[in-house]
């Protein structure tokens, strides 16, 4: 946290519309993971407006943020991030906790979102049970509990091999199928492929914004 | 607030790394357990004060005549003068709030040469002509017969209760003594009981060597009219006899044609004062314990506050998760407190019943090996673990406080980089 400032990200304008699956591409230190941080409300941006479901995005306080958080986003990262005391339900459990939900409803929505995962069986697994595809999976089922607006990606497939990562992007796929607005950051080309629209980023500058055919990832599982 | 998911986590967090947690439990639990124990030595020395004053009502002043110091009235000043009979009753009728005067007068005393007889038998005792209400100021309990009643008063008959002393020295072993007759200064009195006193201090020999006789026989017999040697006044519980002796005193002196201003022709001791002199030591005592034991307990507390900011930075990854979930910062806050008095509560409470148990063990050993001087039944009260209770929730309050504010100080985005 030095006192230098450093321009990050350099004028960026984009929008996106519900039920896209946006791909955010762009070299290390092209500002993707600030661009998502700041969607995701975990950086505050110092110039410009930020608008979600209508809801201007500014002046929050800690309190506030971490209800929007709750309510409005859905996070997946490139370590997993599962509390590793908790087991599968209970990771998945945890934002609806956070929601003041009750105990029992809060375990069948987390079966439930374990199900659609395909992970039911493991529920009552720790993460060190499970392998990494699995544990991404569980993190996903976990994005996915709240219910949210949108879904971020932050390189979901990073720690994964390509096997593993295809199964998770098909996953992935069917969310947004199902009408799920998605944003993924990643570096890998097939990735990227995979989604609607991939938006280049190069030096804190959008260079590219184009919307491509989306390459099914269900075809190499 | 509290629910199962909160206690589990907390449970987590506490049986990650036991060793840790139980060393740091050790300085909580070792603060707790020497406040107890000095408590208890406290109230124990507390007890065995009290037990030494016996059960003598401790709200008691005794006055005795001197001789005057002032002019008065036309009176000199050296004057000797004696309290009459008539001055109980005027105190009796002009101060309130008393429970007992009891007038007495008194043969013999310390040294005193031998003057009771019977038989072949003879010995050195005090006498004291008195009423029965002094049973009450100074209680003794009766071994046999019974102590003198208003009728023995009222009929100025000569009898006597002698103390267990008196018994072994004028009777044989095993010996009736109710019914005989002892000769004190010539004058035959009927034995009718015999008395044992309580106390255990110096003077425990010479308490047993006593005879009391009814005052007005006294009186009689040995020709003291209706003089008062000296008076033992007793103050109703919830009075301070040292705020009314004053007023007593002041009656006498009107009585007597004493000149209201002349301190020194009556003299006094005031039961009252001694003992709430002994009574506000106690509870300096008591500060002291708190203030050592709360020292004490301050360095458990601060090393409870260390491991909880350890527990925060190891966490700071998980904290960073759950924001991002989207817990309230206030949840987390009150999740590390908890945590941190929830471990002061729970080794306090070892502390605690650790301490009980060792008073548990010292009150064995005082009791199997008869009592000490100066030192009776250590205990501390149900209201001394409340304390001790409240001490541990404020003091786990504490400990988690600059935990909890460093957990919620950290950026999301920040702790979810750390690794």
């Amino acid at each position: 946290m030095g006192s230098n400032s450093l321009h990050v990200l350099k004028g960026i304008n984009f929008s996106v519309e519900e039920g896209e699956l946006v791909a955010i591409m762009g070299s290390s230190g092209s500002g993707k993971s600030t661009l998502l941080n700041i969607l995701g409300m975990l950086d505050v941006l110092d110039e410009g407006s930020y608008t979600l479901d209508g809801v201007p995005i500014k002046n929050l306080n800690e309190t506030k943020a971490a209800q929007y958080r709750n309510k409005f986003l859905g996070f997946v990262f490139q370590s997993f991030n599962l509390i590793n005391y908790k087991s599968a339900m209970e990771n998945v459990a945890l934002p609806l906790y956070y929601q003041k939900v009750g105990r029992k409803e809060r375990q069948e929505k987390a079966l439930k979102y374990l199900e659609q995962v395909g992970l039911r069986e493991w529920a009552d697994h720790l993460p060190s049970e499970l392998s990494g595809g699995q544990k991404q999976r569980v993190a996903i089922a976990r994005a996915m509990a709240a219910e949210p607006k949108v879904l971020l990606a932050d390189e979901p497939t990073g720690a994964l091999d390509s096997t593993t990562s295809y199964e998770v992007m098909d996953l992935i796929q069917k969310i947004n199928d199902a009408g799920n607005t998605i944003l993924i950051v990643t570096h890998e080309p097939d990735i990227a492929d995979m989604c609607k629209r991939i938006v280049h980023l190069k030096d804190g500058v959008i260079v590219e914004d184009k919307k491509i055919t989306q390459v099914r990832a269900s075809q190499y599982v | 607030m509290l629910n199962r998911d909160r206690w589990r986590e907390i449970l987590e967090v506490l049986t990650t790394n036991w060793f840790r947690t139980v060393l740091t439990a050790f300085g909580v639990f070792w603060g707790i357990l020497i406040l107890i124990i000095l408590l208890a030595a406290g109230k124990g020395l507390e007890n065995g004060i009290r037990a030494n004053f016996g059960s003598i009502a401790t709200n008691t002043v005794f006055m005795w005549s001197q001789s005057t110091s002032m002019e008065y009235k036309g009176l000199p000043k050296g004057r000797r003068f004696n309290f009459k009979l008539e001055d109980v009753t005027a105190i009796r009728r002009e101060v309130g709030n008393l429970r007992f005067v009891s007038p007495r007068n008194q043969l013999g005393g310390f040294n005193g040469a031998n003057n009771v007889v019977r038989g072949i038998k003879t010995g050195a005792f005090n006498v004291y002509g008195d009423y029965p209400d002094i049973i009450n100021q100074d209680p003794m309990s009766i071994t046999s017969g019974r102590f003198i009643n208003h009728l023995d008063i009222d009929e100025k008959r000569k009898v006597a209760i002698i103390g267990e002393g008196v018994r072994s020295s004028l009777y044989e072993m095993g010996e009736e003594v109710v019914g005989t007759y002892i000769k004190i200064q010539g004058v035959n009195f009927t034995v009718i009981g015999t008395y044992k006193k309580n106390s255990n201090n110096g003077n425990a020999e010479e308490a047993q060597k006593e005879i009391y006789v009814p005052f007005t026989s006294f009186a009689q017999a040995f020709n003291q009219g209706d003089n008062v040697g000296w008076m033992a006044i007793t103050a109703k519980d919830g009075s301070s006899i040292t705020q009314l002796k004053e007023q007593v005193f002041e009656v006498v002196r009107e009585n007597r044609k004493i000149h209201p201003q002349d301190l020194r022709a009556i003299g006094h001791f005031d039961l009252y004062e001694e003992f709430s002199r002994v009574v506000s030591l106690f509870g300096a005592m008591r500060w002291i314990a708190y203030f050592v034991g709360i020292l004490v307990l301050l360095s458990g507390v601060i090393g409870v506050s260390n491991i909880m900011l350890i527990v925060v930075k190891e966490r700071t990854k998980e904290i960073g998760i759950r924001r991002a979930l989207g817990e309230d910062p206030w949840s987390i806050r009150l999740q590390i407190l908890m945590e941190s008095v929830f471990l002061t509560i729970i080794s306090g409470m070892a502390g605690i019943s650790f301490g009980a148990l060792v008073i548990y063990l010292i009150n064995y050993v005082l009791d199997a090996n008869g009592p000490v001087e100066m030192f009776a039944n250590p205990s501390v009260s149900l209201g001394v673990v409340l304390i001790a209770l409240l001490i541990l929730i404020i003091s786990g309050l504490l400990a988690g406080f600059i935990p909890a504010q460093s957990a919620i100080k950290v950026r999301p985005i920040e702790a979810l980089r750390a690794e």
